[in-house]
């Protein structure tokens, strides 16, 4: 690559610090342009400007620091922001935090060149949120419903299986009706190999794969690249969604890694930090990835950026999309159980005698509940499924304590309404 | 024309160097684009400014334009139903110039120049005018938008007429020459002027049960729903925004998802106010904030809302204004703050953040308006507060608690048991009770008061028995106190629990809260009597009665009087089990 009028270019680093580069007067920089870095063994490395003034530049290298010198060390500006190639190629292929191939395959032959940072959607321009995804697991699809266009963030610990549903969620996820024009941008941070491993392996053994786009950083990998992971994959995502009609949903994992990439910057530009160390624009900073989820009216289809609790899911759930009866269910399911929950708490002190014959009733509820409706295993359950599990299970209870569900609603689909009804139509 | 060069650019803060003669908050015009920002601080011939667009692509040595003006808003006919940026952008106009997405260095007027409304005198030549007297009015939808003096100005009418006139054009001379237009502006971080502030005596009616009822806000009055993430402060915002007893609501959005702006904006213009049986959206002005929008506009959004409210308050109105959330504004005066590189407070909050907070909220209130007819108005504030992780020791929500009349706490664990709306009936308050005592007792009930604490000292009796009965389970407690239980019970399924999402109980007329709540406490009243002469509480909540007092938010008030005397008939034909 030649240098053009507009390249500037800089022969002395000043001061190397974490994953930062100081470079001294350097004219006509811009805020976030992005730069090249040449190593004296010959290496190219990509950074980006954190901060101008007429003295310093700030510089972020995303491949890291290590043997970047401050004597021949070359800094070339770009004077452009940062960009991916993308095109629908990239389907079944895996790329690294900053969308290079990494799976030993070909460079993509680019359909367009888009800036990572994507703009924000004006809210008068999005439409709701409406359509139910269904991902075959009762405790979403039933209680916390993923709808299109939405963000949903998984919490978890360490030792619990976040990896394993997250896999399970970009294998079987489908919009109802348009399975077949569905796609996964797999978005990793900072995981281990291992983890890597077991999604790639996932992917391939069940056929996923071809329909995922793979962004891998992994927990050995530069930090700092880490900060342009999810907006590169963001960016291929609205790529296929708004240019390749497809619906997309973006899994996020793991957003803990990100953030601490983001302190570790702030802590190298002796930044003032807020809560627990993370800088103060931490919120905003993670605000500029989430948001890009949601639906465009007239412009379809749209993004779900997956990172328990469901806003939208009045939104995605009712007559026409999932069933009438879907919210009275699932508020009467998480009622009863939380209920049965702390009877189980006073089981353990007083015992199961000096309960009321209702409150047994509750209790056995609470286990049949996480035994049949929770704990699933790799089952794919239609939602026609869910609903008639969470039906069996509360009719376990008497009816008249059933009162987060319309009497209607009973009526129609309650089991023991239904058996009297089945004979009756036979009959007739 | 003060102009400088920008010498720094971190973020949304930047120095302007060699901008000498700049006063504090003036606003500035950075670059080709004439991105805009706002003064924060002054350091001999630099100035610090915090921009409200994207400096991405900004480059050193540009050029930084003072306006020498405050960010101000625009106030005049237009305003409602308009959807603004936090700079008083409408998000319409942006949608038409520059699409889906909003790109940067777009300036549209706040209010439309090119409409035409039709102005009717209320004042005649010759009359003597000063600031707050409406000279004039325009029909905005089914409101009498009220043309005033602007503050500061007096003086005797030389020419006024009937006329269709577009904002800009003036609706009446006086005599020294000044115009008065259909529109003036304002800057946001002044509190408009008024007469005098009054006690707040009148309740902020909202149709929810447990906001009207147990925890009264009154009108002028500030309240603040905290809650940790999933306990409903959106659902709640929304609902009081909806079903509100004011003729003006601004509803601000600040630093919260895109998706939840996009909910109301598709939702009000469908949805109908059950008193004036007109589309909600012909009382609402929205200011979004998204949280991926600049975090300096975001410090703004909440002066505009309030300025706006202001506005409608002179003119005599009750206005309520829902900040969704002050949290994510103290999160942006958090973030200019850090890159200012100041001495920072708690958890990284700016020393100024109370001061902050207060000054916000000290512009609520039930104020005599300026003008010589001495109408009143009122802004109520309602803020929802996100503590990170629930918790309300946090500064945003601590400082809030200091200031606010009337205290909603949401509560994860209502929450995840579906109880909503989920207000803590043991740690919310309000210390409007007693102020607005006797309108409750004219309007309502003489029983009102009554009625509350007996609730009341109910649910916390509650609390008291139920340590209890987690030592030696529920069996073991006296009748009379099973009978507690039990009525505590209905009072939180049958009266607090309130669906947003129902068609025939998100709203809930103050009538038929009284008589539900009446219901329940009649119901318990008879219960006691009974188990006193030997009935067993196993055989009153046998009765179907019990199950119908359940089914009461579907019911009618007639049905619920009726249901009162057959609980009390059904009750009283008890006998004793052998």
């Amino acid at each position: 690559m030649t240098g053009s009028l507009a390249t500037r270019e800089c022969t002395t680093v000043n001061n190397v610090s974490g994953p930062l580069l100081f470079v001294e007067r350097v004219k006509g920089v811009s805020y976030g342009e992005i730069v090249d870095i040449d190593l004296p063994n010959g290496e190219r490395r990509t950074g980006q400007v954190l901060d101008v003034s007429d003295r310093v530049t700030v510089i972020q290298v995303f491949e890291g620091t290590i043997w970047i010198d401050n004597l021949k060390t070359r800094v070339r500006f770009s004077g452009k922001p940062f960009r991916i190639d993308v095109s629908r190629d990239m389907l079944g292929r895996v790329f690294n935090g900053v969308g290079r191939p990494r799976d030993g395959g070909p460079e993509i032959v680019p359909e367009a060149s888009l800036d990572i940072a994507g703009m924000a959607i004006n809210p008068f321009a999005r439409d709701k949120p409406a359509e139910f995804i269904q991902t075959g697991m009762s405790a979403i699809d039933g209680l916390n419903t993923l709808v299109r266009g939405q963000k949903l963030p998984i919490f978890t610990g360490s030792g619990l299986p976040a990896n394993k549903l997250a896999a399970q969620i970009a294998r079987q996820a489908k919009v109802i009706g348009e399975g077949e024009k569905f796609a996964v941008v797999f978005c990793a941070m900072g995981i281990t190999y291992k983890e890597a491993s077991f999604f790639m392996r996932d992917f391939e053994r069940t056929g996923a794969l071809e329909r995922v786009v793979f962004f891998m950083n992994l927990a050995d990998d530069p930090t700092i690249e880490r900060v342009a992971t999810p907006r590169c994959a963001l960016a291929a995502a609205e790529f296929l969604a708004f240019t390749h009609d497809l619906h997309v949903l973006v899994i996020l994992t793991d957003m803990i890694n990100y953030c601490e990439a983001l302190r570790e910057i702030s802590t190298a530009r002796e930044e003032v930090p807020g809560r627990r160390g993370y800088p103060g624009y931490m919120y905003t900073d993670l605000a500029t990835i989430y948001e890009r989820a949601g639906r465009i009216r007239g412009r379809n289809p749209p993004i779900d950026a997956l990172p328990c609790l469901s806003r939208l899911m009045n939104l995605g759930i009712g007559p026409g999309k999932t069933r009438e009866d879907h919210r009275n269910v699932a508020d009467q399911l998480y009622a009863s159980y939380a209920y049965g929950r702390d009877l189980r708490r006073l089981v353990a002190i007083v015992g199961e005698e000096a309960l009321t014959d209702l409150d047994r009733e509750y209790l056995k509820f609470a286990d049949a509940f996480e035994q049949q409706f929770v704990s699933q295993g790799n089952e794919d359950r239609s939602f026609d499924r869910t609903i008639s599990i969470a039906w069996d299970l509360l009719a376990m209870l008497p009816e008249a304590e059933l009162k987060r569900v319309k009497v209607d609603f009973i009526r129609k689909y309650h089991p023991a309404y239904r058996q009297a009804r089945a004979p009756g139509r036979e009959g007739a | 024309m003060i102009t400088g060069t920008v010498s720094r650019i971190s973020g949304p803060v930047l120095l302007a160097r060699g901008i000498k003669g700049s006063k504090m908050y003036d606003v500035v015009h950075v670059g080709a684009d004439e991105l805009r920002g706002e003064i924060i601080r002054l350091e001999g011939e630099t100035a610090v400014v915090q921009m409200y667009e994207d400096t991405t692509g900004l480059k050193i040595g540009e050029k930084v334009v003072n306006t020498e003006r405050p960010l101000s808003v625009e106030l005049g006919p237009g305003l409602i139903s308009s959807i603004y940026d936090g700079i008083q952008r409408p998000l319409t106009a942006l949608f038409g110039k520059s699409g889906d997405f909003i790109s940067r260095g777009i300036s549209v007027p706040g209010l439309d120049r090119d409409k035409k409304w039709a102005f009717r005198p209320a004042a005649k030549a010759g009359d003597k005018v000063g600031p707050g007297d409406v000279v004039g009015t325009v029909e905005e939808y089914h409101i009498e938008h009220r043309i005033m003096v602007p503050p500061g100005i007096a003086g005797t009418i030389k020419e006024i007429r009937e006329a269709d006139l577009r904002v800009e054009e003036a609706a009446c001379t006086l005599e020294d020459g000044t115009e008065i237009r259909l529109m003036h502006t304002w800057p946001v971080r002044k509190g408009r002027p008024y007469r005098t502030k009054m006690d707040s005596a009148l309740p902020l009616i909202t149709g929810q049960r447990v906001f009207d009822l147990i925890f009264p806000v009154a009108k002028g009055g500030t309240a603040m729903i905290p809650g940790g993430f999933g306990t409903g402060k959106t659902v709640s915002e929304q609902t009081l925004a909806k079903w509100s007893d004011t003729q003006i609501v601004v509803y601000i959005g600040c630093g919260e998802r895109g998706n939840e702006m996009t909910d109301v904006l598709t939702e009000f213009p469908e949805l109908v106010d059950p008193r004036t049986k007109l589309p909600l959206i012909q009382r609402t002005i929205m200011i979004a904030n998204t949280s991926n929008m600049p975090v300096a506009a975001r410090e703004a959004s909440i002066y505009t809302g309030i300025t706006m409210a202001e506005y409608f308050r002179d003119m005599g109105y009750d206005v309520a204004l829902m900040a969704d959330s002050t949290s994510r504004w103290g999160e942006a005066l958090r973030e200019v703050s850090g890159r200012l590189e100041e001495m920072p407070g708690e958890e990284g909050y700016p020393a100024y953040l109370p001061t902050r907070l207060s000054a916000f909220y000290e512009r609520a209130g039930r104020v005599v308006c300026a003008g010589s007819d001495r109408r009143t108005g009122s802004v109520t504030v309602v803020g929802a507060v996100s503590p990170p992780g629930g918790d309300f020791s946090e500064p945003i929500t601590q400082n809030t608690l200091r200031i606010v009349g009337t205290f909603w706490a949401l509560d994860t664990s209502l929450a995840y048991r579906r109880h909503f709306p989920s207000v803590n009936w043991i740690k919310s308050y309000s210390l409007y009770l007693d102020g607005v005592q006797d309108w409750y007792l004219q309007h309502v009930s003489d029983e009102w008061r009554a009625l509350r604490d007996r609730t009341m000292y109910l649910l916390q009796k509650e609390v008291e028995l139920q340590e209890i009965v987690q030592l030696v389970g529920p069996d073991a407690l006296p009748e009379g106190e099973k009978a507690i239980l039990e009525a505590t019970r209905m009072i939180r399924e049958d009266f607090l629990q309130q669906s947003a999402y129902s068609d025939v109980d998100s709203f809930c007329p103050l009538e038929k809260q009284y008589w539900m709540l009446k219901a329940i406490i009649a119901f318990y009243e008879g219960m006691s009597a009974a188990v006193n002469r030997g009935i067993m509480v196993r055989q009153i909540t046998g009765l179907p009665v019990k199950e119908e007092i359940g089914r009461m938010k579907e019911a009618d008030v007639a049905k619920i009087k009726g249901l009162i005397a057959e609980a009390d008939q059904r009750i009283a034909a008890l006998e004793v089990e052998k």
